[in-house]
């Protein structure tokens, strides 16, 4: 077994990272610019999308840090395509939902779950099918993640996390999912400034907290015409 | 003649009725919601959010807050949040009563393909495949041929599948179809096309 490595980078490499966000919104900017700097490779990155060409995990694909991509759609994004058809980049399609419940079961401790999602489809071919109530449901695997990447728009010094509108999306199942689970923020506060009832995801699931600004960048701005309204 | 686009939606809003939950796909399945009139429809969008509003103002986008097709968009009174996860288990548990969504193929027993062509780009199922395994019932809004004039109601589906048997009805610029025992069922046909116009541009068997 190898336990020598060249470099710290070298030493990182091969990671399971479950990323937050949902097309460009949500997702870990400042985690991603930190994993393209730190120069980590062959990682496995589950994350329901794949960026865009310079933007998002598009940075980690445009330095070639990424081995494969555990997503359900790609298709904004260019020099993803270009590395797939070319074979440098694996690719497991996986439907939404089945991603995102992939992760809430490994989070869970649930290794394994039953799905109708995909039934009869390639998605299905070589996982076990099991009949309930006599209807066909495949097997899906957890996801239990090295790392997990997420972002959050408030958190406490304890790491309970408020999320902002859409930008929730596939971050708390990808936090729960992480081994270790840094989660980057637009403020911290002192604990007890955040309505206990209304935290999204405990502290228990956020190892790291850290601060920053974000560009928020908008993938598809479309907007009405107020005469319209 | 047959119907547009958006007669095509209006068609598709006749299906809603007050109370739904309902999930639109992209393309002409979103013109859908112009379409609803006085009924209390509330629309799931699937990045995790129920209680979808219309397109920003100018100079009000979000970038926090956009629907699945990436769009910018807005809140409304009733509007809730929630994380994928959740969002994908209302789905599956059957807890949305209706998705309407575009299709590349439709066959005669419901089978759905809207998500590969083999050999071409490939940008992925995203949650379409969820949707159409979830939720209570599947409406396929789509043209009835291809661009090359093929029809796109089958026999059986040439395309892979996102869902099998899934189908409930079909809305197309010739009219609405069900998938019933043996095959397809014609409910209507649309302003000036006839039953034969029909059945010739579809390749199902249509009883």
């Amino acid at each position: 077994m190898k336990k020598v490595y060249g470099s710290a980078a070298e030493a990182l490499d091969g990671l399971l990272i479950a990323a937050g966000g949902f097309g460009l919104c949500g997702i870990p900017e400042l985690l991603i610019d930190a994993i393209v700097d730190s120069g980590v490779k062959d990682l496995t990155v589950a994350s329901n999308n794949a960026g865009v060409d310079g933007f998002g995990l598009g940075k980690l694909l445009d330095t070639r840090q990424i081995k494969k991509m555990m997503s359900s759609y790609v298709g904004e994004n260019a020099e993803f395509m270009r590395q797939y058809l070319s074979g440098e980049l694996e690719l497991e399609f996986n439907p939404q939902g089945t991603l995102a419940e992939r992760m809430r079961a490994g989070g869970a401790g649930i290794p394994g779950f039953y799905t109708k999602t995909g039934v009869g489809t390639q998605i299905a071919e070589g996982k076990e099918v099991k009949q309930f109530g006599g209807e066909d449901y495949i097997l899906e695997e957890g996801i239990f993640a090295d790392l997990a990447i997420v972002k959050a728009w408030k958190a406490d010094t304890t790491g309970n996390c408020i999320f902002r509108k859409t930008a929730r999306n596939f971050n708390p199942p990808a936090a729960m999912c992480g081994k270790v689970c840094v989660m980057e923020v637009e403020e911290i506060v002192e604990p007890g400034t955040l309505d206990p009832d209304h935290i999204h995801l405990p502290g228990i699931y956020v190892h790291r907290l850290i601060q920053g600004s974000h560009e928020k960048r908008i993938e598809q701005r479309t907007v009405r015409k107020r005469e319209e309204a | 003649m047959a119907w547009d686009r958006n007669q095509m939606a209006a068609r598709a809003a006749q299906e809603l009725e007050d109370g739904m939950y309902v999930n639109l796909g992209i393309g002409i399945p979103t013109l859908v919601a112009n379409y609803v009139g006085d009924k209390d429809i509330t629309l799931q969008s699937e990045n995790g959010m129920l209680g979808m509003g219309p397109f920003p103002f100018e100079g009000e986008e979000d970038p926090d807050l956009i629907n699945a097709g990436k769009q910018t968009i807005t809140e409304l009174a009733r509007t809730s949040y929630f994380d994928s996860a959740m969002s994908f288990g209302m789905i599956r548990g059957g807890k949305i009563a209706a998705a309407i969504l575009g299709a590349m193929e439709v066959a005669e027993n419901g089978d759905l393909a809207n998500w590969m062509i083999p050999g071409k780009l490939v940008k992925g199922m995203g949650g379409a495949m969820d949707l159409v395994a979830g939720v209570g019932r599947v409406i396929v809004v789509m043209d009835h041929t291809n661009k090359h004039g093929e029809s796109k109601v089958l026999k059986a589906c040439t395309l892979p599948l996102t869902g099998k048997g899934v189908v409930d009805r079909i809305i197309t610029n010739l009219g609405v179809l069900d998938v019933v025992e043996g095959g397809l069922r014609i409910v209507e046909c649309a302003e000036g096309v006839t039953e034969d116009d029909l059945r010739a541009a579809t390749q199902a068997t249509i009883v």
